[in-house]
C-alpha cells in the first residue's frame, strides 16, 4: 500500500497515512486529486480506479470513504477485506464506530491501524490479537513512568 | 532552541514541583477534544483560521517554555490542525522531545507526530534514531513496538542502515508479537537499502515454522520481497515451496479457527500471501510449478465463492495458475473461474475477471474465446472501467470467423457508447475492419457506419487512411461515393465524414453523376446538385478550414470531370479574396490553374492512382529540392538527410557548380504534401498525419508539375517511345547498364528512362545502387529499382525508371555512379554518359 485516506462525503479528511516520502504541497495535491476522483463515482461503479500507475480501492461506510491506493500486483479484492478489517477494528474498539468517533480521537484511529498496518503490509490477521495490543497500550497510558513496566510487558507478552 | 533533548527526569514529586510554578505562569493548554470542538463551531474558512492561528499562538509559547506535562497534549492538537492543512513544522522537534520522554503517552504521540510531520526530507529526521534505537531495545515490547512501526513505515535510508542490526535481532526473538513488526521493518529497510537483504538472510532461516499467523504472514511478505529483489535469493528459496503448499493446506483444510476466521474462510490474507509467493517462486520452474498444481486445483476447486473474500483467494488462485508453468487442464480451469466471475453480480469481481482476462488473452486465446458472448453482454455494464475493459478485450477476440458478430456488436457499443469511449472504439473498429474485412463492400459499410454515428470522434489520422482504402477500393468506387454523398445530404457537421465525402466526390464525381453504382440502385444526381452540397460545405459554419479546403479542391477537380466548368470557374474565382489565407491562396493557384496553365490541368487533375501502403505510417520518402534549397514541409526533414548526402557525392565529383542536385525516390507510393501548391490539388494527403500540410512556402506555378507523376511507382505515361532507339550507357567489367526511352504524354519535356543493368560475370552482384546527376537546368528523379541484385550469367536484370525534366530542351548529359558488392568486395565506378540520342531531348 502506498497510502490510505479517509473523508468524509464532502471532502474533509479525517485520517491520511502515508507509506511513501513525499512534501507536505504533493500529498496535499495528490489527496485533493484523489478525493475529487473518488466523489465523482456514481454508486453502480465498482470500487477500482485506476489513477497514474496505481490501483485505488476505496468503500463507503456511512459518511466516511475508505481509500487505498495500491500498486499495480496487488490484489484490489483483498485489498478490500483489508480495509474492511480496519473498519471491524474500529467499530470493536469505539462500539458502533461513526465518523465522529474518528474526528474526537483520530490518535487512536492511527493507533489502531498502526497496530494492523505496518510499511503498508498487514502485521496481524487475528482482530483479537490487534485490539488486546491496543488495549495493553492504553492502559499503559494510563500509567506512571515506564520503569514500572517491566513488570508489565513480561505477563502480558503476546 | 535548547540543546539535545535528554529525557526529563520523571518522577512524581518533581512533575509536581513544576505543575505549581506551571500553574502560576499560565491557564493549561486546552485539551485536544475541546479544540476540536472548537475549531468544528466555525462557521467560515476565515473563522476557523483565525482559532488555529489563536491557538498556535499559545502552542507556540508553551513550547518556549519547555512545558513537559503539556508538550503531548499541544503537539496532539498540533497533529488535529495539521490534518485540517495547516503548517505544523513548529512542532517537529516537539515531537523529537516526545519521542525521547519516558511516558508511554508521550511517546506514543511523539512517534505518532513524527509519522506525520518528521519523513526522511526534513532535516531533523535523522535526529530520531538515536531515540528509536534505544526504544528498539527497551524493556516494554510496545515501546519496541512504536519504534519498530515507525522505523518500518518511514525510515530512511542512513536510518535503515544504522539501525538494520537492530532489527535482525528482533527478527530472531521469541515474540511473536515484535517478529512479525520486525519481518515488516526488515522489508522496509530491504526497500531503501537493496544492499542489506543480505544480512537478514539467516534469520529467515525458521520463519515458516511460525505458528503465529501474524509471524507467517509478515515472514511471507518478507520472503516475496527478497525473491523478487533477487533472482539469487528465489533460487535459494524455492525449496520452502513443499513447506508452504503445507501451510496453505492446512489452512484449507482445518476446522474453523475463530481468531483467522472470514466468512467460513481460514485467515484469508495469509492465503493469499502464500500464492502470492508461490506464483513467484513457480514462475518458470517445473519442478516448483509441478509441485503447486494438487494445491492450486484444491483452492480453485474448493473455496467459497458466496462472499468476496473467497472470490479474493480464487482470483489469486488463477493470476498464480496463469503465471506458472501449469498444465493445460489447470489453465482451461483458471480461465473458466473467470468466465464465471464474468456473470457474477459484484461488479468488482467482474472488473477483474475482465483485467485478468485482458493479460491472458494473447496466451490463451482460444479458452478466452469461449467466454467472449459474456464479455460482449458486459460492453453493456454501467460502469465506465468494466465496459472500457470489455471493449479492449472484444477487440482483442476479433478474428476472421467471428468479425461479423463482433462488428455488429460493437458498432452497436459504438453508437450507444460514452464520448470517452468512441475515439478509440472507432479507432478499433476500422482496425478489426481492415485486417478482417470479408469483403470491400462489407468494409465500406462499415466506415460508412462509423464515419456518421462517431463521425466527429474519429481521430485524425483516420480520414487519410479511410481516403487510401477507399482508393485502393476500385471496384467499389462508385458505390462508395453515392453512400457518401447520401450521407452527406443528411448531415454535414461531422467533419471527417465531410471531409472524406468531400475527397471522393471530387475524385469520383463523375460516376456519381453518371449513375453507375452496381451495389445498389443508382440515384439521380445531376451536376448542379453534387455543386450545390460542396458550395453548401464551403458556406456552412459547421465545416471548418481544413473542410473547406477539402471541398474547395473537390470542386476543382470536378473542372475535368463535369461539364459545368464555368459554375467552378466563379466558384473558385469567388474564393480568391477568401479571409482564409489557405482557402483564398488555393482559389488563386486553381484559378491561375484555368488562365495561365489550363493545358496542364486535365493531368493535375487526373484520377488518383492506387497507392501502396507501407508498413508504417512514417515520412514520406519523397524528397524534393530545386536548384535552388526549397525548404519543404517540415514533416519530411528527416528523408531527405539520406539522399542529400548521395546528392552530394555525385556534387562534389562534378565539381558542384553547373550540375543540379539528385531527386532521388526510395517508394515514392504516397503522395507528398510538401514541397508545392500544386501537390494540394490533390488532396492534401499527409499520411505521416495531420489531414493538411502545414502551408509551405508559395511555390509558383512553374514548378514543373512531373513531380506530381511520381506519385506512382509506376510512370504514366501511356505509350511506348515513338523509335527513341536504346543505347548502351555504361559497359565494363561485366556490368552493362542500358538506356531504353519512352516519352511521358502529356508532358514533352519529360523523357522517362528506363536503365537495365545485366551481368554477363560468374557471380551475382549484390548491393546494387544506381545513382545519377544531371546538369543544372534538368531535374531528374529516380524510382526505385526492381531490385539490388544483378544476377549472374544475365540470368536477369535489375530495371529503374528515370525521368528527367528538360524544359529548356537542352542535350542531355548525365554522370552515372555505380556501387556493388563483388565477391565480397566493394565495387564503385563513375561514368559520364553523353551518347543520347537527341530524339531523347529534343
Amino acid at each position: 500500500m502506498r497510502f490510505m485516506l479517509l473523508f468524509s462525503r464532502q471532502g474533509k479528511l479525517r485520517l491520511q497515512k502515508w507509506y511513501v516520502p513525499l512534501s507536505d504541497p504533493q500529498k496535499k495535491k495528490i489527496s485533493r486529486e484523489v478525493i475529487q476522483m473518488v466523489l465523482a463515482r456514481k454508486p453502480k461503479m465498482c470500487s477500482f480506479l485506476e489513477w497514474r500507475d496505481l490501483k485505488i480501492v476505496y468503500k463507503r461506510y456511512a459518511s466516511l470513504y475508505f481509500c487505498c491506493a495500491v500498486e499495480d500486483q496487488e490484489n484490489e479484492l483483498i485489498t478490500l477485506e483489508i480495509i474492511h478489517r480496519y473498519v471491524e477494528l474500529l467499530d470493536k474498539y469505539f462500539g458502533s464506530v461513526c465518523e465522529l468517533d474518528i474526528i474526537f480521537n483520530f490518535e487512536k484511529a492511527y493507533y489502531i491501524l498502526d497496530e494492523f498496518i505496518l510499511g503498508g503490509e498487514a502485521q496481524e490477521t487475528s482482530k483479537k490479537i490487534v485490539l488486546k495490543a491496543i488495549e495493553q497500550a492504553d492502559m499503559l497510558q494510563e500509567v506512571g513512568p515506564i520503569y514500572f513496566m517491566k513488570a508489565f510487558s513480561a505477563r502480558w507478552a503476546i | 532552541m535548547s540543546g539535545p533533548f535528554l529525557p526529563s527526569v520523571a518522577s512524581a514529586e518533581d512533575s509536581g514541583c513544576f505543575l505549581v510554578s506551571l500553574r502560576l505562569r499560565m491557564p493549561a493548554p486546552i485539551r485536544l477534544r475541546e479544540l476540536i470542538r472548537t475549531i468544528r463551531t466555525a462557521r467560515t474558512q476565515a473563522e476557523e483560521r483565525e482559532m488555529i492561528q489563536k491557538e498556535c499562538a499559545a502552542i507556540r509559547s508553551s513550547f518556549r517554555e519547555e512545558d513537559n506535562t503539556y508538550r503531548c497534549r499541544n503537539v496532539a492538537k498540533l497533529l488535529y490542525m495539521h490534518m485540517l492543512g495547516y503548517p505544523a513544522h513548529f512542532g517537529q522537534l516537539e515531537c523529537l522531545k516526545l519521542i525521547a520522554s519516558q511516558k508511554f503517552t508521550d511517546k506514543r504521540i511523539g512517534y505518532l507526530g513524527a509519522m506525520l510531520l518528521l519523513d526522511e526530507r526534513q532535516d531533523v529526521h535523522l535526529l530520531m534514531t538515536n531515540c528509536i534505537k534505544n526504544d528498539l531495545n527497551h524493556s516494554t515490547q510496545y515501546v519496541q513496538g512504536l519504534a519498530l512501526c515507525t522505523l518500518g513505515c518511514m525510515g530512511s535510508s542512513e536510518m535503515c542502515r544504522d539501525l538494520a542490526g537492530e532489527v535482525e535481532k528482533l527478527l530472531k526473538t521469541s515474540n511473536s508479537y515484535l517478529r512479525k513488526k520486525a519481518a515488516l521493518c526488515a522489508v522496509h529497510v530491504i526497500r531503501k537499502v537493496p544492499e542489506l537483504m543480505e544480512m537478514f538472510l539467516p534469520a529467515t532461516k525458521n520463519l515458516l515454522s511460525e505458528k503465529n499467523h501474524g509471524v507467517l504472514h509478515t515472514s511471507v511478505v518478507l520472503l516475496t520481497e527478497m525473491c523478487e529483489r533477487s533472482p539469487d535469493m528465489l533460487t535459494h528459496f524455492r525449496k520452502l515451496v513443499p513447506q508452504l503448499v503445507r501451510i496453505l493446506k492446512n489452512l484449507i483444510m482445518s476446522g474453523y479457527s475463530p481468531e483467522h476466521d472470514v466468512s467460513g474462510i481460514s485467515d484469508p490474507f495469509l492465503q493469499v500471501r502464500i500464492l502470492r509467493l508461490l506464483r513467484i517462486l513457480g514462475k518458470s520452474d517445473d519442478d516448483s510449478s509441478e509441485a503447486m498444481n494438487d494445491i492450486l486445483a484444491q483452492v480453485a476447486t474448493n473455496t467459497e465463492t458466496s462472499k468476496n473474500v473467497g472470490n479474493a483467494i480464487l482470483y489469486e488462485t488463477v493470476l498464480t495458475i496463469m503465471d506458472i508453468k501449469s498444465e493445460s487442464g489447470l489453465r482451461v480451469l483458471a480461465i473458466n473461474i473467470l468466465g464465471r466471475f464474468l456473470l457474477n453480480n459484484d461488479k468488482n469481481i467482474r472488473y477483474v475477471a475482465l483485467t485478468s482476462l485482458l493479460k491472458t488473452v494473447q496466451t490463451d486465446h482460444n479458452a478466452v474465446q469461449r467466454h467472449r458472448s459474456t464479455i460482449v453482454d458486459c460492453l453493456k455494464d454501467l460502469d465506465v472501467s468494466i465496459k472500457r475493459r470489455a471493449m479492449e478485450l472484444s477487440f482483442a477476440l476479433v478474428n476472421g470467423n467471428n468479425i461479423r458478430g463482433m462488428m455488429k456488436e460493437l458498432l452497436y457499443f459504438l453508437d450507444s457508447c460514452d464520448p470517452e469511449f468512441k475515439a478509440d472504439c472507432a479507432s478499433g473498429v476500422f482496425l478489426a475492419a481492415e485486417k478482417y474485412a470479408p469483403s470491400k463492400r462489407w468494409h465500406i459499410d462499415t466506415i460508412m457506419r462509423v464515419l456518421t454515428t462517431a463521425g466527429s470522434y474519429v481521430r485524425d489520422d483516420s480520414v487519410p487512411n479511410l481516403i487510401q482504402l477507399i482508393t485502393n477500393s476500385v471496384e467499389m468506387h462508385a458505390y462508395t461515393v453515392q453512400r457518401l454523398y447520401k450521407a452527406l445530404l443528411d448531415d454535414i457537421s461531422q467533419q471527417p465524414l465531410v471531409q472524406v465525402a468531400s475527397w471522393c466526390i471530387g475524385e469520383y464525381g463523375d460516376l456519381l453523376v453518371s449513375g453507375q453504382c452496381e451495389e445498389e440502385e443508382p440515384i439521380q444526381v445531376t451536376e448542379d446538385e453534387v455543386l450545390d452540397v460542396l458550395e453548401g460545405l464551403l458556406v456552412s459554419n459547421l465545416s471548418t478550414p481544413v473542410t473547406r479546403g477539402y471541398s474547395l479542391t473537390a470542386i476543382m477537380k470536378l473542372s475535368t470531370r463535369f461539364s459545368s466548368v464555368n459554375r467552378i470557374k466563379k466558384v473558385v474565382s469567388i474564393y480568391g479574396s477568401s479571409i482564409d489565407v489557405e482557402l483564398q491562396q488555393r482559389a488563386v493557384e486553381y484559378n491561375a490553374l484555368f488562365k495561365k496553365y489550363d493545358h496542364m490541368r486535365p493531368a493535375l487533375l487526373e484520377r488518383m492512382p492506387i497507392m501502396e501502403k507501407t508498413a508504417t505510417n512514417g515520412p514520406t520518402e519523397i524528397v524534393q529540392t530545386n536548384g535552388e534549397t526549397e525548404s519543404s514541409d517540415s514533416k519530411h526533414m528527416p528523408s531527405i538527410a539520406q539522399p542529400a548526402n548521395q546528392a552530394n557525392d555525385l556534387l562534389d565529383l562534378l565539381g558542384g557548380h553547373d550540375v543540379g542536385p539528385v531527386i532521388q525516390t526510395a517508394l515514392p507510393t504516397k503522395p507528398a504534401s510538401a514541397g508545392g501548391e500544386l501537390l494540394d490539388l490533390l488532396g492534401d494527403l499527409s499520411l505521416s498525419g495531420g489531414p493538411a500540410p502545414s502551408p509551405t512556402p508559395s511555390v509558383t506555378i512553374s514548378q514543373p508539375p512531373f513531380l506530381l507523376d511520381g506519385l506512382s511507382s509506376q510512370p504514366l505515361f501511356n505509350d511506348t517511345a515513338a523509335g527513341i532507339p536504346p543505347m548502351t550507357a555504361y559497359n565494363k567489367n561485366g556490368l552493362k547498364i542500358e538506356f531504353t526511352f519512352e516519352r511521358s504524354n502529356p508532358n514533352p519535356n519529360i523523357s522517362v528512362i528506363t536503365i537495365h543493368a545485366s551481368n554477363t560475370t560468374e557471380a551475382d552482384m549484390t548491393d546494387f545502387v544506381f545513382q545519377a546527376a544531371v546538369p543544372k537546368t534538368f531535374q531528374l528523379q529516380l524510382l526505385s529499382p526492381s531490385s539490388n541484385v544483378v544476377p549472374a550469367l544475365n540470368q536477369g536484370n535489375i530495371t529503374q525508371v528515370i525521368r528527367v525534366l528538360n524544359p529548356q530542351k537542352q542535350q542531355l548529359r548525365m554522370r552515372i555512379k555505380l556501387t556493388y558488392t563483388y565477391k565480397g568486395a566493394p565495387v564503385q565506378d563513375l561514368a559520364e554518359v553523353n551518347n543520347f540520342p537527341p530524339q531523347s531531348w529534343q
